[in-house]
């Protein structure tokens, strides 16, 4: 105890706003169960290249040897690639597009929704016009168009997985302003002098936080989907593996070796169940009306 | 404002998005590397400069971006949304050759969804211990988390591979002979696993917000009011609830129509279902861009033709929705 | 001596809550006649509103349940009844008004057929008599042009001529018993004296008795024959309005009725300061002990009020009072 006179204080102090929420995301077992696995995976993805040092391109065994047997723990693929190995190498990129996707998404969403619901008038009319014009857009057929037209690098396949996905965070994030910009405490702001800045970056965003927060971790779960989707298409990056890749190249062989589609699938269901479920205990936690009950 | 005056706002305003849709369309055709030329070029197996330059005038690809646009906006207008080198025809006939394939699965999958998904919820709501809320939150788990492709295969290895109950592929089996029931059934057995697999993402919504909508509205005032009328449980929970709790779940169906191509065009690759996901993803393959092009600009008029649709049928089961504008 | 219509007698309703199983209608017995209005009086809380709850059979499920007590209406014991039993009575026998008509009546059904709905289930009228029937009750609730308002929706009315509606509902089928549980509460005060002139009118032309439940005092004096004041779930007083008005044998009623000036110099012609019931309602943790609940608030407080629940004590006409000091006040 460096400063024992405040001892008494703090124990009559509320919670920190985190301490409260984390107490609460902790009851959810599930949740809790997932963000382990979600760490687990990451920790797989970042260094298991270095600890299974196989190359994921290269033939090592005979095509189609199923799992466990010939000392490969996952098979090999139909050109005798090692499953495990290309699991491992495709982690990475799944969870960099997912994470890189959803982040574009937040921050295109939130700066949209925030200046819609700030501004309103003309402002939110013509924001709220050009996210209805991207929610017309057929969502993975955009982006199939933008990744065959120009190109399938990583970059362009996040920016094509981001452009078509920012419109629920817009959505949000300008319903919450709208919500928040009337209550007292930013009419105060308001008063005092504030800067409009200040106001929508200071005082209302981090009390929008977090829906925001919430909706942001399941992004990262459709963007996961949505590259697998793209990838089981064959448009994805030919000089990397990602998890969908390997299920859209070996798809005809499913009558032969069927664990070469559904072992990678299962990657991708369990990660995003993960992202999923921690999105929920998120939710609980963050949301104020659920603690009341 | 008479109801009149609102459809006409609502179909100006949906002709005002799919004139943006051209735009953008025509933009990304302008920005993508290669044009036409350069395709028929491809196609005669290599062309010098000269031939080029005089295909680019006889497709006015000389002319400035603006004229260019204003002749594709007219052109589309009158349905003509370019030629297909590829396919050597139109690009409006084979949208329209492939779109009777795509609408039978997108609908059959979304309505079975929706009567599923509405059906469970309200059982899973009445009764909020019974084996049905397990299964509409491990329904709502899984269609959230499995990638919809690999559903598709897995159903695929299982059902067609393994036990031999549906055909493998395709949409019907050409060496069938028979009347038009034969040919019914033939068809029916083929779209029972793709919209089973497209029905199982939309399948999660529906019935999670179907059980959410009909647990509020059972608890609400009104319906405290319908029991102390004498009414039986049938008629509360079917008259009185079940109209007040669709119509979130309408609403949100009308937001899945952009959802259900997208979720079309993987299905479709499993299953070689001959619809226009299967069409996008051969003419990707072939870097065939109007055919792309007109399939983008397509789907976009179903997806605003689909939520004008959605919005008249609010109308239908909410009087509110009607009185608020 | 006549049998009452409605017999409730030792009447107990747990509610499980967070903190445990609480007694929110402690151990209630009252009676109604055929043709009486009896007035339930009390703060938020105190188990009125249950009370209503508990004899249309609609306490809430899994929460809610009457533990011991019975409610005899017309000899037979409603808290045993079957579901079925209890759904023939429901807007028949015995039916209810709420107190927000703003969100009692369905929003996607039109009032019409929210009317003519119960006269179908219950007595078999066709579509188009029941219709007929419903714009004859519009008419009688006096809402003008009943024929037209009846394909109107819930939102197009305003709040008073909902409540009407429900009111026309609730007598769609002349039952015995009316139930209002705080009609007028979200209503304009000036609407609020029309729906009791309605409600009084009605009442003469039906016959039907009315448990009317309320926090307003003028309606009480105005409307009811005897009154029931509730506290914390308990009957703290029972008797004629104008003798309990009148003289208050409970600490509580007599606060009560201290809080609104104007009975009191319009009945006793004598003013006093106004004032209000210092101390806030127990919460439900305390309810159920064995003292007198009412005790944390009470001016004359004695040892004897903390060590066991008062009993009642009978004046004349039937007045009682659960209060260990009632004589002396």
């Amino acid at each position: 105890m460096t400063r024992p006179e405040l001892q008494e204080e703090e124990t009559l102090q509320a919670q920190h706003p985190f301490t409260e929420s984390w107490a609460m995301f902790r009851k959810n077992t599930a949740a809790v169960a997932a963000l382990a696995l979600l760490t687990l995976i990451t920790f797989g993805a970042i260094f298991g290249p270095m600890l299974y040092p196989v190359d994921p391109f290269e033939m090592v065994w005979a095509p189609f040897s199923p799992p466990g047997e010939e000392g490969f723990l996952l098979g090999t693929d139909y050109l005798g690639r090692d499953l495990l190995s290309m699991i491992i190498n495709g982690a990475k990129v799944s969870l960099m597009i997912g994470v890189s996707a959803a982040l574009m998404t937040v921050i295109i969403g939130v700066t949209v929704g925030a200046l819609a619901g700030f501004y309103r008038g003309i402002v939110e009319e013509i924001l709220m016009r050009i996210t209805e014009f991207f929610q017309v857009l057929p969502t993975l057929l955009f982006s199939m168009v933008l990744v065959a037209l120009f190109g399938a690098s990583l970059p362009m396949i996040t920016f094509a997985i981001g452009i078509v996905s920012w419109t629920a965070v817009a959505r949000i994030t300008r319903s919450e302003f709208l919500r928040i910009r009337e209550l007292e405490y930013v009419m105060a702001s308001r008063a005092s002098g504030a800067s409009n800045m200040k106001l929508m970056f200071r005082v209302i965003l981090p009390n929008a936080l977090p829906p925001i927060i919430v909706q942001s971790a399941l992004m990262v779960g459709s963007a996961i989907l949505f590259e697998a989707g793209l990838s089981f298409l064959g448009l994805t990056d030919p000089n990397v593996v990602s998890w969908g890749q390997i299920i859209g190249s070996n798809r005809q062989y499913i009558l032969d070796a069927g664990y070469t589609v559904t072992i990678p699938g299962v990657a991708i269901f369990v990660t995003v169940l993960a992202i999923s479920l921690v999105g929920d205990g998120l939710n609980d936690a963050l949301n104020p009306k659920l603690r009341q009950r | 404002m008479g109801i009149l005056r609102i459809v006409l706002i609502r179909v100006l305003y949906a002709a005002a998005l799919l004139l943006a849709v051209l735009v953008l369309n025509f933009s990304l055709m302008h920005l993508a590397p290669g044009d036409v030329a350069d395709t028929i070029s491809q196609s005669m197996g290599g062309a010098d400069q000269e031939i080029l330059d005089e295909i680019r005038v006889s497709y006015g690809l000389d002319q400035p971006f603006i004229i260019q646009l204003g002749k594709y906006i007219a052109n589309v207008a009158q349905f003509d949304l370019g030629y297909s080198f590829f396919y050597n025809q139109p690009v409006s006939r084979l949208i329209l050759e492939r779109l009777p394939a795509t609408l039978l699965l997108v609908i059959t999958a979304q309505i079975a969804a929706l009567i599923i998904g509405v059906v469970l919820g309200v059982i899973s709501a009445r009764k909020p211990k019974g084996i049905s809320n397990y299964l509409v939150t491990f329904l709502a788990l899984f269609g959230y988390s499995a990638p919809v492709f690999w559903t598709g295969i897995l159903l695929l290895i299982t059902f067609s591979l393994n036990v031999h109950w549906f055909p493998v592929a395709g949409m019907r089996d050409v060496t069938i002979e028979g009347g038009f029931w034969t040919h019914f059934f033939d068809v029916a057995r083929h779209l029972v696993l793709p919209a089973v697999t497209l029905g199982s993402i939309f399948l999660a919504l529906y019935s999670r917000l179907s059980r959410a909508s009909m647990m509020e509205v059972l608890g609400s005032d009104y319906i405290r009011t319908a029991k102390a009328k004498g009414l039986s449980d049938h008629q509360v929970v079917y008259k009185h609830a079940l109209k007040n709790a669709l119509s979130p779940v309408i609403t949100l169906a009308g937001l899945q129509f952009s959802a259900v191509l997208s979720g079309a065009v993987l299905v479709e690759a499993v299953f070689s279902w001959p619809g226009l996901g299967t069409l996008a993803f051969q003419s990707i393959i072939a870097r065939d861009t109007p055919t792309i092009l007109g399939i983008l600009f397509f789907s976009a008029l179903v997806v605003i033709v689909g939520n004008l649709l959605t919005d008249l049928a609010l109308r239908l089961v909410d009087p509110r929705v009607g009185g608020r504008e | 001596m006549m049998r009452p219509l409605l017999d409730v007698q030792n009447l107990t309703i747990e509610l499980t809550t967070r903190d445990g199983v609480a007694p929110v209608i402690d151990d209630l017995s009252f009676s109604l006649n055929a043709g009486e209005t009896l007035s339930f009086v009390g703060e938020s809380g105190c188990g009125k509103s249950m009370t209503a709850l508990a004899l249309m059979g609609l306490l809430p499920a899994n929460v809610g349940r009457i533990s011991s007590g019975h409610i005899l209406f017309e000899g037979a014991d409603l808290a045993q009844a079957s579901d079925a039993r209890l759904r023939k009575i429901r807007g028949n026998d015995i039916s209810m008004i709420f107190q927000e008509p703003m969100t009692s009546l369905n929003p996607v059904l039109t009032i019409g057929e929210q009317i003519a709905e119960v006269l179908r289930a219950h007595q078999g009228l066709s579509r188009k008599a029941a219709w007929e029937q419903a714009i004859a009750l519009l008419d009688a609730v006096r809402i003008p042009n009943p024929k037209g308002r009846a394909g109107d929706y819930p939102f197009q009315m305003s709040g008073g001529q909902r409540q009407r509606a429900m009111i026309a509902m609730a007598l769609a089928c002349a039952p015995k018993i009316l139930i209002a549980d705080e009609p007028t509460t979200a209503l304009d005060v000036t609407v609020q004296a029309q729906i009791f002139d309605l409600l009084g009118d009605l009442r003469k032309q039906t016959g039907a008795a009315i448990i009317l439940i309320t926090h307003d005092m003028g309606a009480v004096a105005e409307m009811a024959e005897r009154m029931i004041v509730m506290y914390a779930g308990r009957k703290a007083e029972l008797g004629p309005v104008d003798q309990i008005i009148d003289h208050p044998r409970h600490p509580y009623t007599k606060g009560l009725i201290e809080c609104v000036p104007h009975i009191q110099s319009e009945l006793s012609s004598t003013r006093h300061d106004l004032v209000e019931v210092p101390g806030i309602v127990p919460s439900l943790r305390e309810f159920g002990k064995d003292q007198c609940l009412f005790a944390s608030r009470c001016r004359y407080l004695t040892e004897a009020c903390l060590a066991g629940r008062p009993k009642p004590k009978e004046f004349a006409n039937a007045q009682s009072a659960d209060c260990w000091h009632a004589e002396e006040l």
